[in-house]
């Protein structure tokens, strides 16, 4: 069996968020780049343990970006995995993306295809689905258990208000999130292991880019805290009827 | 030309989100001198020409009962079909999980550009160009769609709901849902509560109450105010709280107009899930906590003092209605 797992490279999750080029670029200067947590903790994690399960398992990474995504790549070889593939494209639109690793897809058969459940800088939610269509396989989003028997996929999913379990037969393409693995460690001899293991580099497919960015904007500052001494609790409640409207 | 809004559906009854994205669609369809029309999977129970109010003209639907659940696989197929045969060039749909599992689909699809998370109206002075949240709701970015078809999903809580005057027709589209590949076999909903997705206020607490034990305080303020609970990621991890609770970065991402933070400190990480929220309260007990720095209004104080205080306040005011 063969599991494709999707990663990207986002900003740390405390990086200072600020813009360059006339609000028209991101501005990298000083940002720490990581593996996007919902493809590092959930969805690699989870093909990884698939394959200590069963040590046949092939797991393959792929991520669409330049070549400074290559430490995350390898970082991500160091939790586990055989090989990457790194498709030399940079492109904030989603179809673009998805078509790049539908091509990818196509051509290595695979039975199980991984991505995170969203990227937490663009937050588009939509590579999974779009991946799915382009290579006609079924897809479940926002999963938050996935359980594996024989040719089986048992997988538990966040819907509004609740959950529900589908079953469905392979291949198919999941979306991970919070409770689908739990987050680990590179230990040295992966790290050691991940330096001579294959990262493919290819050009990309030919593919139409349906969007584009305009500009960046920064919310509007907030006015700052309105503090209520803790022996007035009535004024708070003021307030929130009154000027914020709010209950 | 015409925009036509998906209407998503649970156990028979359209969702809030759908409403916030019909009237969203309506909008649209004003503002570019076109009409609007909604479409309905499956089979509903609410009366669908009242969609009339929230201003589509027509309602579409496809009501076999086979749609009642979802595979986005077969939704995507009915989808595309239904925008070939309304010949809708622009398609809305919330930004939900419902949403999240089928609008980009669709889009691949129709080869439509996509804004996922719309948080405002497009701009359709020059081209079309939607705002959507980016970074975790720490950014905007307008983003244009190139496509002759174009996809939003919008948003939960950004956009609001307004009624007026009108019934819609209501339309059967002859479309055949392909068998699905996708079983159900458990649906497991929290009910009686209000979803947190949808909540118009979400009361959350955090490390700060000091054990599960403690949460009384917090469920009884929920309850004067209609509100749904939700916790801090530590909260959920100690099992103090249920994992589906949890917001942030890791969690659900929310927006109420009403985040009341008890105890909980304002890390970057819980801020990102929900910081997009109209009006922000925190209560904690230390002033210099991060919290302070994001929210409207705040109480400097001891949560087990200051909650039961603001619940009889609460209920005082709606007393007196
Ligand atoms: C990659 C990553 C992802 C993460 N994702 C999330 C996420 O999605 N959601 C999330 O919430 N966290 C997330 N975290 C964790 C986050 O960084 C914080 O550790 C967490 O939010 C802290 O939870 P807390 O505020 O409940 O607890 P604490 O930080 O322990 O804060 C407790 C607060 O309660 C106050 N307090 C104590 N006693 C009282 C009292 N009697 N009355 C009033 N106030 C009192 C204290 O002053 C303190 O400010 C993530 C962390 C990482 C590294
Ligand atoms: N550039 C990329 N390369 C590889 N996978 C990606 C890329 N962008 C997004 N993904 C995958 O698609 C998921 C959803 O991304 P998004 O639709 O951008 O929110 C991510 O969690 C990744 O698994």
């Amino acid at each position: 069996m063969k599991i494709l797992v999707c990663v990207s490279k986002t900003p740390d999750t405390t990086s200072k968020i600020a813009f360059t080029d006339g609000n028209t670029k991101f501005d990298e200067a000083g940002v720490q780049w990581i593996i996007n947590p919902y493809d590092e903790w959930y969805a690699l994690v989870r093909a990884i343990e698939l394959k200590e399960k069963d040590p046949s398992v092939v797991v393959h990474l792929v991520t669409v970006g330049g070549a400074d995504a290559e430490p995350i790549i390898r970082k991500a070889l160091a939790l586990g995995g055989d090989e990457a593939i790194r498709v030399n494209a940079n492109s904030n639109d989603s179809y673009y993306i998805a078509a790049q690793i539908a091509a990818i897809a196509k051509e290595g058969g695979y039975d199980l295809i991984f991505t995170g459940k969203e990227t937490i800088d663009y937050n588009g939610s939509s590579i999974g689905g779009m991946v799915a269509e382009l290579v006609d396989m079924p897809y479940v989003s926002l999963a938050t258990l996935f359980e594996l028997n024989g040719n089986t996929a048992t997988i538990t999913r966040e819907i509004e208000g609740g959950e529900e379990v589908a079953e469905v037969n392979l291949p198919v393409v999941v979306s991970c999130q919070k409770g689908v693995a739990e987050q680990r460690i590179p230990n040295m001899r992966g790290i050691m292991a991940a330096r001579t293991k294959p990262l493919k580099v290819v050009e990309p497919a030919a593919a139409d880019t349906l969007t584009s960015v305009v500009s960046y904007e920064l919310p509007p500052a907030k006015a700052g805290v309105k503090l209520v001494s803790p022996d007035n609790v009535a004024e708070l409640v003021r307030l929130l009827h009154e000027e914020a409207k709010a209950i | 030309m015409s925009v036509l809004i998906f209407v998503d559906q649970s156990e028979g009854h359209i969702k809030k989100a759908s409403l916030e994205a019909i009237c969203y669609g309506a909008k649209i369809a004003q503002q570019t001198g076109t009409t609007a029309a909604a479409l309905v999977l499956g089979t509903v129970q609410d009366n669908l020409p009242e969609l009339g109010k929230y201003g589509v003209q027509t309602v579409y639907q496809v009501a076999d009962a086979s749609l009642n659940h979802l595979d986005a696989q077969v939704y995507t197929q009915v989808i595309a079909e239904a925008v070939q045969s309304t010949g809708a060039n622009v398609l809305v749909f919330s930004h939900n999980q419902t949403g999240k599992a089928i609008a980009a689909r669709v889009a691949a699809r129709l080869k439509a550009g996509i804004v996922a998370g719309a948080a405002a109206l497009p701009d359709t002075s020059n081209g079309f160009v939607v705002r959507k949240t980016v970074f975790s709701g720490k950014a905007f970015a307008n983003i244009r769609i190139d496509s002759p078809v174009k996809v939003v999903s919008l948003n939960p809580n950004s956009y609001s709901i307004t009624t007026g005057e009108g019934t819609a027709a209501v339309n059967t589209l002859a479309i055949s849902p392909a068998a699905p590949k996708v079983k159900i076999t458990a649906v497991n909903k929290v009910s009686g509560e209000v979803p947190l997705t949808e909540a118009d206020i979400v009361v959350s607490g955090g490390r700060g109450l000091k054990g599960p034990e403690n949460w009384g305080i917090l469920l009884d303020l929920a309850k004067v105010l209609g509100a749904a609970t939700a916790c801090s990621r530590p909260v959920g991890d100690a099992h103090w709280r249920p994992h589906h609770e949890h917001v942030g970065q890791t969690g659900v991402q929310i927006a109420p107009n009403l985040y009341i933070a008890i105890g909980i400190s304002g890390a970057i990480q819980h801020l990102a899930g929900v910081n997009r929220s109209k009006v922000i309260v925190v209560i904690n007990k230390d002033p210099e906590a991060p919290f302070f720095k994001a929210a409207d209004y705040g109480i400097v104080g001891d949560a087990f003092e200051v909650v039961p205080q603001l619940t009889a306040e609460i209920k005082k005011l709606k007393g007196n209605g």
